[in-house]
C-alpha cells in the first residue's frame, strides 16, 4: 500500500493541478454523479413501466394525463426543470416549516427529483413505442389462448417490449449521464462541478475539462458494454442462426 | 498562382492583425461579472451601473478611448481575457500572486475586506473551526473567498459554490446556507440592508493573510499589454487627484467610510 501511494506521489510530482486534493474532488464528483444517475435511472424506470402501460391505454382519460406529463418534461430543458425544482420551491410560503424541507434543502434531492421525472418521461415514451410495436399476431395468439388482458400484458407484451426497447433505452442511459453535468449549477460537486472548481482555481480549462471528459468517456464505455452484453443475452433469438 | 495569392493574403492579414495588436487601443472591451452590487449591477431599467462601471467609464474618458462592457461569469473571467473576448477585466478582482502569474494588474483602485454574514438567528460571535463545525458555507466559485474557505474550513464544514453572488444570496434567504463569506460591501448591500430577513456581520472584516486577500482590487490586462495598463494607471492617478474618484466613491459607499 505504501509503495502504491509513493508511486502515486511520484506520478503527481511537479504538476500543480492534479494534486491528491484535486483528484479527491474528482473522486467525490465521480461518486456523486454515479449516485445521482443510477438512482434517477432506477426510480425513472420504476415509474416508467406503469406510465407506459397507461399511456398505451385505449381510454383517453388514462392516456391523456400521462401524455401531458411526458410532453411537459420532454418539451422543456432539463436545466429549467432543475432551476424550478431547486430555486423555485423556496418561494412557496412556509416551505421551510414543512416535512419536505429537510429533503429539498440539500441540493442532491432536488436534482434527483428533476432527473428522475425527466428520465421517466423519456423512458415512458420509449416503452410506449415498444408496446405499440408488439406484433398483432402475438396478441391474437394470446387472445386465442384465452389470456386475460392483464396476463397478456405480463407474459406476452411487456417481455417482448422490453427487449425491443433495450437499444433505445441504452441511449437514454447515456444521455442521462451526460445531462447530469448540469447538476453543478445547484452547487452539487458532481464530476463537472469538480472540473469547474479546478478550472476556476487554476485557470486551466484544458486540463480540468479534458480530464473530466476522459472520465465521462470511461463511464459511457462501461454503459455501452453493459447494454451490448444485455442485448446479446436477451435478443439472442433475433440473431441469424449459424449452423 | 491562386494558392500563392491566398498565402500572401493570409500573410498580409497576419501582419495587419499583429500591427493592430501593437497599436494603441481606441476601443477597450472590459469584462465584468454582473451582478455584484454595488460594484457592478443593473438598475431596474436594465442599465449597467456600479462603482467599477462608473470608474471604468471615467478612466476610459480620461484616456480617450471608448469602453465596451462585456458580461462574463466569474469562473471563466480570466480565461475569457486570455482568449481575447475582451481586453481588460474590471470586476472587483483582488490582486494576488496566484492571479499575477496569469494577468497584469493595474495599481489597486480600491481595497475591500471580506466578511462573514449569517442570519441573526445564528448564535456565534466569531467564525473559526469550532463555530463553523458542521455548517454549510456559501461562497462564489473561483473567488479568493472560495480559496480561503476551501483551504481552511472544508475539513469541518461543507462548502457550497455558486456561479453568481445572487444565487448564493437567494439560497441564504431560502435557509439552505448557514453562513456566507463575501466581499464586505457586497454583503452589506445584499444582506445587511436587505428587506428579506435579518442578517448580521459575524466577527470583524477580514483582510489577512495577504496570500489570500491580496492588495485590493485591480484592473487586469493581458501580460503583454503593458502600455495599456500604464495608461490606465496614469488616468487613475489623475482621477484621484482631481476629485473625480472621490465623487464616484461617495456615490456608492457614502462619505463615512475610509
Amino acid at each position: 500500500m505504501l509503495d502504491i501511494s509513493a508511486w502515486f506521489n511520484d506520478l503527481l510530482a511537479g504538476n500543480l493541478i492534479f494534486t491528491p486534493t484535486t483528484l479527491g474532488y474528482y473522486w467525490e464528483g465521480l461518486v456523486t454523479t454515479s449516485q445521482l444517475v443510477f438512482l434517477s435511472l432506477v426510480a425513472g424506470l420504476i415509474l416508467a413501466v406503469p406510465l407506459a402501460i397507461m399511456r398505451s391505454s385505449k381510454h383517453k382519460w388514462i392516456s391523456l394525463p400521462v401524455y401531458f406529463y411526458t410532453y411537459v418534461f420532454r418539451g422543456t430543458p432539463l436545466l429549467i426543470q432543475l432551476y424550478i425544482i431547486y430555486y423555485g420551491v423556496v418561494f412557496i410560503d412556509g416551505i421551510q416549516q414543512t416535512f419536505l424541507w429537510p429533503i429539498l434543502r440539500e441540493a442532491f434531492y432536488p436534482a434527483l427529483i428533476a432527473f428522475t421525472l425527466n428520465t421517466a418521461a423519456y423512458t415512458t415514451e420509449i416503452f410506449r413505442g415498444a408496446i405499440k410495436a408488439t406484433a398483432q399476431g402475438e396478441i391474437e395468439a394470446a387472445r386465442a389462448y384465452g389470456m386475460s388482458p392483464r396476463l397478456m400484458m405480463r407474459r406476452i407484451i411487456l417481455p417482448s417490449a422490453f427487449r425491443r426497447a433495450l437499444p433505445a433505452y441504452g441511449n437514454e442511459v447515456i444521455f442521462m449521464l451526460h445531462a447530469s453535468a448540469i447538476a453543478s449549477v445547484v452547487t452539487l460537486m458532481d464530476l463537472t462541478g469538480a472540473a469547474r472548481f479546478v478550472y476556476a482555481r487554476f485557470y486551466a480549462p484544458f486540463e480540468a475539462f479534458l480530464f473530466v471528459a476522459a472520465i465521462y468517456l470511461c463511464l459511457t464505455f462501461a454503459i455501452l458494454y453493459f447494454f451490448r452484453y444485455l442485448e446479446k443475452k436477451l435478443l439472442a433469438h433475433l440473431r441469424p442462426q449459424t449452423s | 498562382m491562386k494558392k500563392l495569392l491566398s498565402v500572401s493574403l493570409l500573410g498580409l492579414a497576419v501582419a495587419a492583425a499583429s500591427s493592430a495588436q501593437a497599436r494603441d487601443y481606441d476601443n477597450v472591451r472590459i469584462g465584468v461579472d454582473v451582478p455584484y452590487e454595488p460594484m457592478e449591477y443593473r438598475t431596474a431599467d436594465g442599465e449597467l451601473t456600479g462603482f467599477d462601471i462608473d470608474l471604468g467609464n471615467a478612466l476610459c474618458e480620461r484616456i480617450g478611448v471608448t469602453c465596451e462592457w462585456i458580461e462574463q461569469e466569474w469562473d471563466g473571467i480570466i480565461p475569457g481575457l486570455m482568449s481575447r473576448n475582451y481586453d481588460a477585466i474590471m470586476s472587483s478582482m483582488t490582486i494576488n500572486d496566484e492571479r499575477r502569474e496569469q494577468v497584469l494588474f493595474s495599481d489597486p483602485y480600491i481595497t475591500m475586506p471580506s466578511a462573514w454574514f449569517a442570519p441573526s438567528s445564528l448564535d456565534i460571535s466569531e467564525a473559526n473551526e469550532e463555530t463553523l463545525d458542521g455548517m454549510t458555507i456559501g461562497v462564489q466559485r473561483g473567488t479568493l473567498q472560495d480559496n480561503y474557505v476551501t483551504d481552511n474550513y472544508s475539513s469541518v464544514a461543507s462548502v457550497s459554490r455558486y456561479s453568481t453572488a445572487d444565487d448564493m444570496v437567494l439560497d441564504m434567504q431560502a435557509e439552505r446556507l448557514d453562513i456566507v463569506f463575501l466581499d464586505y460591501p457586497i454583503g452589506q448591500t445584499t444582506l445587511l440592508d436587505s428587506e428579506h430577513g435579518e442578517y448580521v456581520l459575524i466577527g470583524e472584516t477580514i483582510t489577512e493573510p495577504k496570500e489570500y486577500f491580496g492588495d485590493g482590487f485591480g484592473i487586469a490586462f493581458r501580460q503583454r499589454d503593458e502600455a495599456l495598463a500604464e495608461r490606465f494607471n496614469e488616468a487613475l492617478a489623475e482621477l484621484q487627484e482631481d476629485g473625480t474618484y472621490d465623487e464616484i466613491y461617495t456615490r456608492y459607499f457614502g462619505e463615512d467610510q475610509e
